[in-house]
């Protein structure tokens, strides 16, 4: 046996340095930095070629799946989303979306109606006069960016669980679905278990007050225990549905769960 | 001798001069892939919605916009998570831990900062690390723990409700993220420094010896 090979038994040392540095990132290497491209490194990692973007697209994408799957497996629906006194309200709170308030939909409350679809047994559509006269709760809870920044707020409606019970929707079906009055459709899917957690509320009100245009009126999905983004407002049809639809943001790669 | 035979005492002396042993190194280099695409991407994140005066230059991030970002720091988590878990694993279990990190004595450390500065510091004994190496090592794995930790509170607050409590609340876990990264950064690149320095010990790091 020769002396060289034997100190990392069966590897050639000449490789095996050769493949060390390879592990260190160059910096030289703009693309690597800049973004979605190509990744020499991560050949090494996966044992695959990743020769362009979208191959490391595709692998991040179905790590935002795998994760997916894990916060579905923690997700506990009787852990509840910490409250707050009222003093520790957030003022003003923040008004976020991708567009300007003066862009936000402004929405007639009169002519409005909730539309109801999918698997459920009533899919009559629901006033908002109606929707006033279910029970309300209200919560003080901390709003979560996915940006990053957060703030805590009160809100006040109805249980979204109560409501799915009230017109039978078949709770073993995999996600609601929500379409909103933005201008270019903003919707997104909220998974069952979700939907049915106890502090999951469809929102009427903000801080006691009608929910005003800049938090979305006249009705907002509030998800304490989702990222912002899964969070709908300006809320105009909901669709109890095993079909996965996608969403505004999801679609854009925004993980999917994106719960807290 | 024959350059072709080895006799069983020369295996033993060239077992003894192995400095690293593989797994040492395998875990080094992936958590330093690793810890450049959480940096990377994480500065990416922050840009989204800094928490200073300043923004990181978009060439020194990863992933595109926050979305990106995003994908790869919740990609590359899962790299750093289960090395860093393995390294402590196999640290303790092997004794690697007690017998190279510790002890730290506070008289140690002055004197080798002292002969550090006087560049008196010897690395005769690349097996043996010196206090201050000690004290930064075993701080850096600290930090790596604490920046999982507040990682993880962040990525789940009302699952892991406990693991943000620990740091205060939810923007006070975000700080120390921060500092974390940061203190992270600082220690990469006293560490690279000082590698190149002594470049037998990234030689010991690569190769083993
Ligand atoms: C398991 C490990 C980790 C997890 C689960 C994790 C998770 C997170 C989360 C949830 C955020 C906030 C995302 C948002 O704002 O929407 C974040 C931000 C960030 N992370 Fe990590 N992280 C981990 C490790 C690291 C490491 C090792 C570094 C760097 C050495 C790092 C650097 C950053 C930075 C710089 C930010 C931006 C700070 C901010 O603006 O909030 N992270 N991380």
């Amino acid at each position: 046996m020769a002396k060289r090979s034997f100190l990392i038994p069966g590897v050639d040392k000449r490789l095996l340095i050769k493949d060390a540095i390879k592990t260190m990132p160059d910096f030289t290497r703009r693309r690597f930095i800049a973004g979605g491209a190509s990744l020499g490194a991560l050949t090494l990692l996966t044992g695959c070629d990743v020769v362009d973007s979208s191959s490391a697209d595709t692998l991040l994408a179905q790590v935002s799946k795998f994760n997916d799957a894990v916060q579905a497996f923690i997700f506990n629906p009787d852990a509840l989303a910490p409250t707050f006194p009222e003093s520790a309200i957030t003022k003003p709170f923040p008004f976020n979306a991708y567009y300007d308030l003066d862009d936000a939909p402004d929405v007639n409350g009169t002519d409005w109606k909730l539309e109801v679809r999918g698997l459920v047994d009533n899919k009559k559509s629901w006033t908002l006069d109606e929707l006033y006269k279910l029970p309300q709760v209200s919560q003080i809870t901390r709003h979560i960016c996915v940006e990053g920044w957060s703030a805590i707020g009160s809100w006040t409606g109805t249980p979204l669980r109560d409501f799915l019970k009230l017109i039978g929707a078949d709770t073993r079906a995999k996600y609601v679905w929500f379409q909103c009055a933005d201008k270019d459709g903003y919707n997104s899917p909220l998974d069952m278990r979700s939907a049915l957690h106890p502090q999951t509320q469809m929102t009427f009100k903000y801080a006691n007050e009608i929910l005003p245009r800049a938090y979305g009126f006249p009705m907002k999905i509030r998800v304490p225990t989702k990222l912002g983004f899964k969070n709908p407002k300006y809320v105009v049809s909901m669709e109890v549905t095993n079909e996965y639809k996608g969403g505004y943001w999801e679609d854009q790669g925004y993980n999917s769960f994106s719960g807290s | 001798m024959a350059s072709l035979t080895v006799t069983d005492e020369q295996v033993r002396a060239i077992k003894a001069k192995v400095i690293q042993p593989a797994w040492v190194r395998v875990m080094h280099w992936v958590n330093a892939f690793a810890m450049i695409l959480m940096i990377l991407s994480g500065w990416q994140i922050y840009n989204a919605s800094p928490l200073f005066g300043f923004t990181f230059p978009r060439d020194y991030t990863l992933g595109g916009w926050l979305g990106g970002g995003l994908l790869w720091h919740f990609a590359a988590m899962w790299l750093l998570m289960l090395n860093g878990l393995a390294y402590l694993v196999t640290g303790f279990a092997t004794g690697r831990f007690a017998k190279k990190l510790f002890p730290i004595t506070p008289s140690g450390v002055l004197h080798d900062v002292r002969a550090a500065l006087t560049f008196k510091l010897g690395h005769d004994d690349l097996t043996v690390y010196n206090y201050v190496q000690r004290l930064l090592y075993a701080g850096i794995i600290a930090v790596g723990v604490l920046i999982v930790l507040t990682g993880l509170g962040m990525w789940k607050p009302v699952q892991f409700y406990y693991l943000v409590m620990l740091f205060g609340d939810y923007p006070t876990a975000r700080y120390v993220h921060f500092f974390c990264m940061a203190a992270i950064c600082a220690f990469l690149v006293i560490h690279v420094l000082l590698a190149l320095l002594v470049p037998k010990s990234l030689r010991a790091m690569i190769i083993g010896r």
